[in-house]
């Protein structure tokens, strides 16, 4: 090592990692049952990706007609594929009532009916009488900026409960002893270029998705998985990679979020010629079918060359046909955004859109309390003590193959409170923590003072710009046997590219080249068990589509993939079974069958 | 006699230049405010030279460009790049906004300068210390107070009509342009609240389902905190998001006369 390094010591009865909706959500939830609790973020708050969530939260509520939480429990296992696990499934739809009205009375300023009621939208996948009946209005929505309305609600309520956070810390790694217990985490103060490491008896991971594996995401620049890649290096797999969503509405070319409200609203697909081609595709549900398949649709006519453009390479989302009056009040947010990056008058042109990354439904395997499971003498559902994880870092897994629309905004709320009720059921506060193992920060700081002086001829800039561009290309919407072999081989070199990485900034304060390089190693090793979970799974099921095999195969991948990769880049794949069973009796459990729309 | 200078170690020197590598037809400079504590230098100014041609239309595109391709070094917060998020507020072209949604062209200068947020500490670059904007946000306590019992199964009822009182208010996203362009939050910004702050103070006023009212009144009356505003409006003219916190801050010194009967 180059150099000794001072490090602060703090002890908190549980650590949360990451500001979202899932993180703000558990750490005020914690504080609140009196546990002493810091949140640890690498941005303030406010500024974390939850932010940019538009359309809406899901809750069979029933304000704008018939619904039930049993019916949005069917629709969400229909929309995972039957790769959800039924019993988590159950208890976030049974609990989405609840968990949205408190949010309410917390404050958030949803958008209303006519009554003074939570005003709700239809959105994709979302169906009334299982399936049978006409789409439920289920999304209840804060105009096109519910997650703008929900994250700032929650930062509003950490204020409020006074809970202590420590703001532009960037954790490094999970501090695990011997026994394979979570005991803390090590982060780094950007401010001060400091380290420091917060002993915990919980540490819950709620650091988001890895959407910046991709060329062209929805997801912020800091979406770097940074939860899934200290998992990686703990030694502990992730759980169903291979299942990443394209959402059908990103911007063409500048890859910004276009809400799936539009089309809950009365937006239109149209290719080249006009068509409204969903209707093909989808005939009752037509745009509103879910995201994988209305991503497809749309790759096959622009495959088909009926794409609009001079290339004929996107396609238009049309609402020039809508009230003036329902866009204002409703979606004033992506006119603007449409204005802004796309030059586009939404009242009198349609948006040029094109399936762009958006949401990981693959991540840390949890149970529905949050914590983290794996697999281990033969026992798939073996808790790693001291470990959770909630939030789009976590699979618990309620979105299986493909999550549905305002579903994940949904998985946040009820899992960072399920985790909070969890350790207060679970841990005494203020309990003494054990001596820490003396090597236990060894290979945590030798990585970080590697990166730091890293001195290779490779910009940090240019082994992510190759990343991005082997997933994009190889891991699309459509995946075949052969690219996937060929993604696998290219990745695994990216992987090892990451040897020859060269940092520029050698300063301590604010060293951001220093960041991206620490979020670049967490995506690597992200991006290769993606690419190979993918290339593993025969089968098409969800966002994982494979042209060499075109169906679903439930005799033979019913079940979680798990993931492992070691330092040299050396990967192993295990599976978990899908639970096929509900938490009560007031829901039978759903047996798969042939998901049309 | 009193000595009007700056002190010697805040004298901004000219930097390097850095030409474009390849040349090009499209080309456009960038002026970057440069400063790292660790360096005990004086701040200086960058001039990064780009082929617009090769790059994206925003001005966080360049910069993100100059950091992957130039100089990695460059320092400035970002996240979502959508204008939702609020992190990479700076000084650009002379007016505070968020570089994700300011175009290259719509720059009138033709070396663009940019600076960080003005009157804040400066951490590093283009990163100002925005502890100060954050403690004066908590110190509003921006939550929903109320007496009553919340409904034990329902929501609160709010009309439409009160929804929309909350329009042009909810959409704050904290990025602290306004609070930062604003000469009386300059001079006095230790205990003078600031637009955004008292925006986000007026968003919980007129919100139908607050019960606090008139404590929040209270607190607010002071000299200082709020009374401090002078109507100088370049909070809404810099605003990235389009709101008008000038407006908000009226009308809270309205209600406050109106509670003395005036």
């Amino acid at each position: 090592m180059r150099q000794a390094y001072k490090i602060t010591e703090h002890q908190y009865d549980m650590i949360v990692v990451g500001a979202g909706g899932a993180g703000l959500r558990a750490t005020f939830g914690l504080a609140a049952k009196g546990l002493k609790t810091a949140c640890v973020t690498k941005v303030f708050p406010t500024r974390s990706h939850t932010v940019a969530a538009q359309g809406g939260i899901s809750a069979a509520l029933g304000n704008m007609g018939e619904d039930d939480w049993r019916y949005h429990f069917f629709d969400t296992v229909k929309g995972s594929d039957w790769l959800g696990d039924q019993d988590a499934i159950e208890y976030m739809c049974r609990e989405a009532i609840p968990a949205i009205i408190e949010l309410e009375h917390y404050g958030v300023p949803f958008s209303r009916t006519e009554e003074g009621k939570i005003y709700q939208r239809p959105f994709g996948g979302m169906t009334t009488r299982y399936g049978e009946g006409p789409p439920a209005q289920r999304t209840c929505a804060a105009a096109d900026r519910t997650g703008h309305a929900i994250l700032h609600t929650l930062y509003q309520q950490s204020l409020k409960h006074d809970a202590k956070f420590f703001i532009e810390y960037f954790a490094l790694d999970l501090i695990m002893d011997e026994e394979g217990v979570c005991r803390g985490v090590i982060a780094l103060d950007m401010a001060e270029g400091a380290l420091h490491v917060f002993r915990a008896h919980g540490v819950v991971l709620a650091t988001g998705g890895y959407g910046r594996a991709y060329f062209s995401a929805t997801s912020a620049h800091t979406c770097t998985g940074d939860g899934g890649g200290m998992a990686l290096r703990a030694g502990l797999p992730l759980q169903d990679m291979e299942f990443v969503q394209f959402h059908p509405t990103g911007i063409y070319g500048a890859g910004c979020l276009i809400t799936e409200g539009v089309r809950g609203e009365g937006g239109i697909l149209r290719n080249s010629s006009g068509e409204r081609f969903m209707e093909r595709y989808a005939p009752s549900v037509k745009d509103l079918a879910p995201r994988d398949m209305v991503s497809r649709s749309m790759t096959i006519e622009i495959r088909e060359g009926r794409g609009v453009g001079p290339k004929k390479d996107h396609i238009h989302l049309d609402l020039t046909h809508l009230d003036p009056a329902v866009i204002h009040e409703k979606l004033p947010g992506i006119s603007e955004t449409a204005k802004i990056f796309a030059g586009v008058d939404v009242t009198r042109q349609p948006i040029p859109v094109l399936p762009t990354v958006h949401y990981n439904m693959g991540g840390l395997q949890t149970n529905y309390h949050g914590e983290v499971v794996t697999l281990r003498n033969g026992d798939p559902d073996s808790v790693v003590p001291g470990l959770y994880s909630i939030g789009e870092a976590a699979c618990v897994s309620v979105h299986g193959a493909n999550r549905l629309g305002s579903n994940s905004l949904l998985d946040l709320v009820v899992f960072g409170r399920a985790v909070a009720n969890r350790c207060a059921e679970t841990i005494k506060p203020n309990q003494p923590h054990k001596a820490l193992p003396a090597s236990a920060l060894d290979k945590s700081l030798a990585n970080f003072d590697k990166l730091r002086f890293a001195a290779g001829s490779t910009p940090t800039s240019e082994i992510r710009d190759n990343m991005q561009h082997i997933m994009q290309s190889d891991a699309a919407v459509f995946r075949t046997g052969e690219t996937l072999q060929q993604g696998v081989g290219k990745i695994r070199e990216a992987f090892a590219s990451f040897e020859d990485v060269k940092v520029s900034d050698r300063s301590l304060v604010w060293n951001s080249d220093l960041i991206e390089t620490l979020e670049l190693q967490n995506l690597l090793g992200q991006a290769v068990v993606t690419m190979v979970s993918a290339e593993n799974r025969k089968e098409s099921r969800g966002a994982h589509a494979r042209e060499d095999f075109k169906t679903r195969d439930d005799e033979n991948w019913m079940k979680h993939t798990l993931a492992w990769i070691d330092d040299k880049g050396n990967t192993r794949i295990d599976y978990r079974p899908v639970h096929m069973n509900t938490l009560s009796s007031d829901v039978a459990y759903i047996p798969p069958k042939e998901r049309k729309y | 006699m009193a000595e009007f200078s700056l002190p010697a170690n805040s004298k901004i020197t000219e930097g390097t230049r850095f030409p474009a590598k390849t040349g090009g037809k499209n080309l456009r400079s960038f002026r970057i405010y440069r400063w790292n504590p660790d360096d005990a230098a004086n701040p200086r100014v960058d001039t990064y030279e780009l082929d617009l041609d090769q790059c994206g239309p925003m001005v966080l595109d360049a910069l993100i460009k100059i950091k992957n391709e130039v100089d990695p070094t460059l320092t400035f917060r970002r996240s979502c790049r959508e204008g939702i998020c609020g992190s990479c507020a700076m000084n650009i072209d002379g007016t505070n906004t968020l570089a994700c949604t300011k175009a290259i062209e719509e720059c009138g200068k033709r070396e663009v300068p940019i600076y960080p947020l003005p009157h804040m500490p400066v951490i590093k670059d283009l990163v100002p210390d925005l502890s100060h904007f954050y403690a004066q946000y908590a110190s509003i306590k921006p939550w929903l107070r109320t007496q009553s019992t919340a409904p034990g199964s329902g929501e609160r009822l709010q009309s439409k009509q009160d929804r929309a009182k909350l329009d042009g208010l909810y959409e704050c996203i904290l990025c602290a342009c306004c609070s930062t362009s604003c000469p009386s939050y300059w001079w006095n910004g230790e205990r003078y609240l600031g637009p955004a702050v008292l925006l986000q103070a007026y968003r919980w006023i007129v919100d139908s389902r607050d019960e606090d009212t008139g404590a929040r009144l209270d607190e607010l009356e002071d000299p200082f905190k709020l009374y401090r505003c002078h109507t100088i409006m370049n909070c809404a003219r810099t605003c990235p998001k389009g709101l008008n916190p000038a407006k908000a801050i009226a009308e809270i010194k309205k209600l406050i006369l109106q509670r003395h009967g005036a």
